[in-house]
């Protein structure tokens, strides 16, 4: 493992090189190495989508944007002279279909690559099989299981940060904004306890503390017995409810507290495709959400911005294009986006001609470290860690006002660093 | 008897004679099919023959899976103690879920196994320190090795599933043509009439609903040890209906029955959801420029409509209503 020292020497590096890329950041990793293709046959990558299951929703949008993608990259000439062809199938937001469908992507469609999803229990079950079949697997599930080690080679995030980076980069601006004592209500499931653990850590750092933590069982449908368990001293609550009873839990909060409640935080997962206008929402007016990409646009807009907004068919509050009703998963649908062109730049780069460069490919991404904002990092910069096979990026925090989200701070991507837990470099193929 | 042997005979050769005529694809698909089948045959020892319908068989299914997979991760065993433990995790959950639940009958036995197989899903959820919850974890495939075979391994793999899906196909067809296996069958025609004759039923039952848990352990343990992955989703209730539509579909009480109607529902929602939903998706959008995402994800509904034809037409299963039909001996 690295040491912090090597770690910071490394990841200064990337960031003294994003600044000198970013004036010309049309210049992305190996654009200058696009070759003619010696074959003219698709290049196939199979697309794991959450079509059905409690992902369904995260799973139209990621469709979505991966079918803009695709057709911006094969617009511009396809990788290394070859067409993209997507070819998606329905991991019904399980594990065990997650599976089969990487097989069905390796042994039936003959795939180059496999792509997608973001359930950590499909991505956690599917990517043993990925690694046997040794189909490079590029995940967009903001999990830390990838970082965490418990993965192989063949699986990778390049293209979205994971929830350890966000949380923990959320504390500093919680603590010396919001509060310092804070009280955390989650779900009593790994993503819950992800969330307790990596905040507590952080904000214990930054001088606050965290005074209570409340587990809400799965499948509870009425918060109001737990909500007298939250400390009158409480400055901040920290909300990361996921499922149906999102609703519900608002609205509870809201009955509960009436106009003398705390500082509320809360990850915008709680309410992805979900209009912040929905009635029972009212209550969250003057809250804070993280937000991995801001949904509503703001006043110093980026072209890039505007470019993928209008590419995926969405509009500057993050919804439709065709139906304002239609709400998009914003905060995280553009890891396909960027997802894609990753592969696209480290294809080009391992000069990737069939499956035998496989190993080509997974090692030209690993090899990669700065990702420029651009039309294919419309999010923002990034620094990948290679040893670890994880993107690290910015982070948003956006208030409700009015209805809307404004954003109001953009973290470090410093903020967002921790320790190497793995090296996957070292694994043999 | 005879016949059934030979027709079981038969079966188990022609998945050994198919091993390596199968493309890469089916072939993978077919020993996941077999483990998957281990537990469709320990749930039909319940369901089709003694006539209980559990709601909970999940359970049974996760005791193998994490009596296994926690074993490797967390005392660091090799995978043959572990796939013990698995199966012995089964055997104590049968044990004891059997002589509570078989207090009731019908739909009282439904809710009460149900209930039992919510509380396994939630404590495993509670216990997300050893079990990462929902998430759950993976198993390397360095120490996933017996006998020093990589059960990693295709072959390897295959094999390894058609040996425990060939051992609970004998064991199954042994007991249900042995004397207690016609109790059983006795059991779910008029379970008084069986009590009048000196029978104790709930000693039948509570044999069949152990060995029923045992395999579906089996099963699970397997699953963890050949494809490398343990998770809550695996006992959660949608796991506890899957066993009993594939015995549905193939056949209740037939012992091949629940064989093919695993390879039935998987091809059929395959096929459905990879092949047929998305081409008519795409055929509407093209013919009447019209998108139609929500076709492609309708696969399930063509499921379903194929599962009420099968009550409309084929209420015993497709080997049950081939038995009433045209083989009256099939076993």
């Amino acid at each position: 493992m690295a040491t912090d020292d090597t770690n910071r020497r490394n990841l200064l590096k990337g960031a003294a090189a994003i600044g000198a890329v970013a004036a010309g950041s049309q210049l992305l990793p190996g654009a200058a190495r696009y070759a003619q293709a010696q074959s003219s046959a698709p290049i196939k990558i199979g697309f794991q989508v959450h079509r059905t299951g409690i992902g369904a929703a995260y799973g139209r949008w990621y469709d979505r944007t991966t079918k803009a993608a695709a057709k911006l990259i094969n617009d511009e000439g396809g990788i290394n002279g070859r067409p993209i062809e997507i070819v998606a199938e329905d991991d019904g937001t399980d594990p065990k279909r997650g599976a089969e469908v990487i097989e069905k992507f390796a042994t039936k469609h003959e795939c180059d690559v496999a792509f997608g999803t973001l359930f950590s229990h499909v991505v956690i079950g599917s990517a043993p099989r990925a690694g046997e079949l040794k189909l490079p697997y590029f995940v967009v599930s903001e999990g830390h299981h990838v970082a965490s080690g418990m993965l192989n080679r063949y699986t990778l995030q390049p293209g979205i940060t994971d929830v350890k980076s966000q949380v923990q980069s959320m504390a500093p601006w919680v603590a010396d904004n919001l509060g310092k004592k804070v009280t955390m209500i989650y779900p009593d499931f790994a993503f819950g306890h992800d969330h307790r653990d990596y905040f507590s850590e952080a904000i214990e750092r930054r001088g606050g503390n965290v005074i209570a933590k409340i587990a809400i069982p799965p499948r509870e449908t009425s918060f109001f017995k737990y909500l007298p368990k939250i400390p009158k001293e409480t400055e901040v609550l920290y909300h990361v409810m996921v499922g149906p009873g999102v609703l519900t839990f608002v609205k509870e909060m809201g009955e509960y507290f009436g106009d003398k409640r705390p500082e509320i935080f809360g990850f915008i997962d709680s309410l992805e495709a979900v209009d912040i206008t929905s009635p029972g929402l009212e209550f969250l007016e003057g809250s804070h959400f993280w937000e991995g990409y801001p949904r509503y646009a703001g006043k110093d807009q980026s072209a890039h911005d505007k470019f993928y907004r209008e590419a995926v068919g969405v509009d500057d509050t993050g919804a439709s294009l065709s139906d304002p009703k239609d709400v998009s998963t914003f905060a995280h649908m553009f890891g396909c986006w960027e997802t894609l062109h990753i592969l696209k730049a480290g294809m080009e780069a391992a000069d990737y001609k069939g499956p035998k460069d496989r190993q080509a490919l997974i090692e030209a991404v690993e090899n990669m470290d700065v990702f420029p904002e651009s039309r294919a990092h419309p999010q923002g910069s990034k620094l990948f860690n290679g040893r670890t096979h994880q993107a690290f990026g910015h982070q948003h925090i956006s208030r409700v006002e009015g209805g809307k989200l404004v954003p109001v701070h953009k973290t470090s991507i410093f903020d967002t660093f921790y320790e190497d837990e793995t090296d996957y470099t070292k694994m043999s193929f | 008897m005879i016949r059934s042997v030979l027709l079981h005979g038969f079966v188990i050769a022609a998945l050994i004679a198919l091993e390596p005529l199968l493309s890469e694809y089916h072939h993978g698909n077919l020993a996941r099919i077999m483990v998957l089948a281990v537990y469709a045959t320990g749930y039909n020892i319940l369901f089709g023959y003694t006539g209980l319908l559990s709601l909970g068989h999940a359970m049974f299914f996760a005791a193998g899976m994490y009596g296994c997979a926690l074993m490797i991760r967390l005392a660091e065993w090799s995978v043959g103690p572990a796939f013990i433990v698995g199966v012995i995790c089964a055997l104590i959950a049968g044990i004891i879920v059997g002589f509570l639940a078989l207090r009731t009958i019908g739909v009282g036995f439904m809710i009460v196994t149900l209930m039992f197989a919510e509380a396994s899903y939630l404590t495993i959820l509670y216990y997300n320190e050893y079990t990462r919850g929902d998430e759950g974890f993976t198993i390397a495939q360095s120490v996933r090795t017996i006998a020093g075979l990589d059960l990693s391994d295709t072959t390897t793999r295959y094999f390894s599933a058609l040996t425990l899906f060939s051992i609970c196909l004998i064991a199954s067809a042994a007991v249900v043509q042995s004397k207690a296996g016609r109790v059983l069958v006795a059991i779910r025609e008029n379970e008084d009439r069986v009590r009048m004759l000196g029978f104790d039923p709930f000693r039948y039952k509570l044999f069949a609903l152990i060995l029923s848990a045992v395999m579906a352990g089996s099963a699970g343990a397997a699953y963890a040890v050949l494809f490398g992955y343990a998770g809550a989703s695996f006992a959660a209730v949608q796991y506890s209906i899957f066993p009993l539509l594939w015995v549905l579909l193939g056949g209740p009480g037939t012992t091949l029955g629940p064989l093919l109607g695993t390879v039935l529902m998987f091809y059929l929602v395959d096929y459905a959801s990879g092949t047929i939903m998305p081409g008519l998706a795409a055929m509407v959008e093209t013919q009447f420029g019209i998108e139609a995402p929500g076709l492609a994800s309708a696969y399930l509904l063509l499921v379903g409509v194929a599962l009420v034809l099968l009550v409309l037409f084929a209420p015993k299963g497709l080997l049950g209503t081939l038995r009433a039909r045209m083989i009256p001996w099939l076993p």
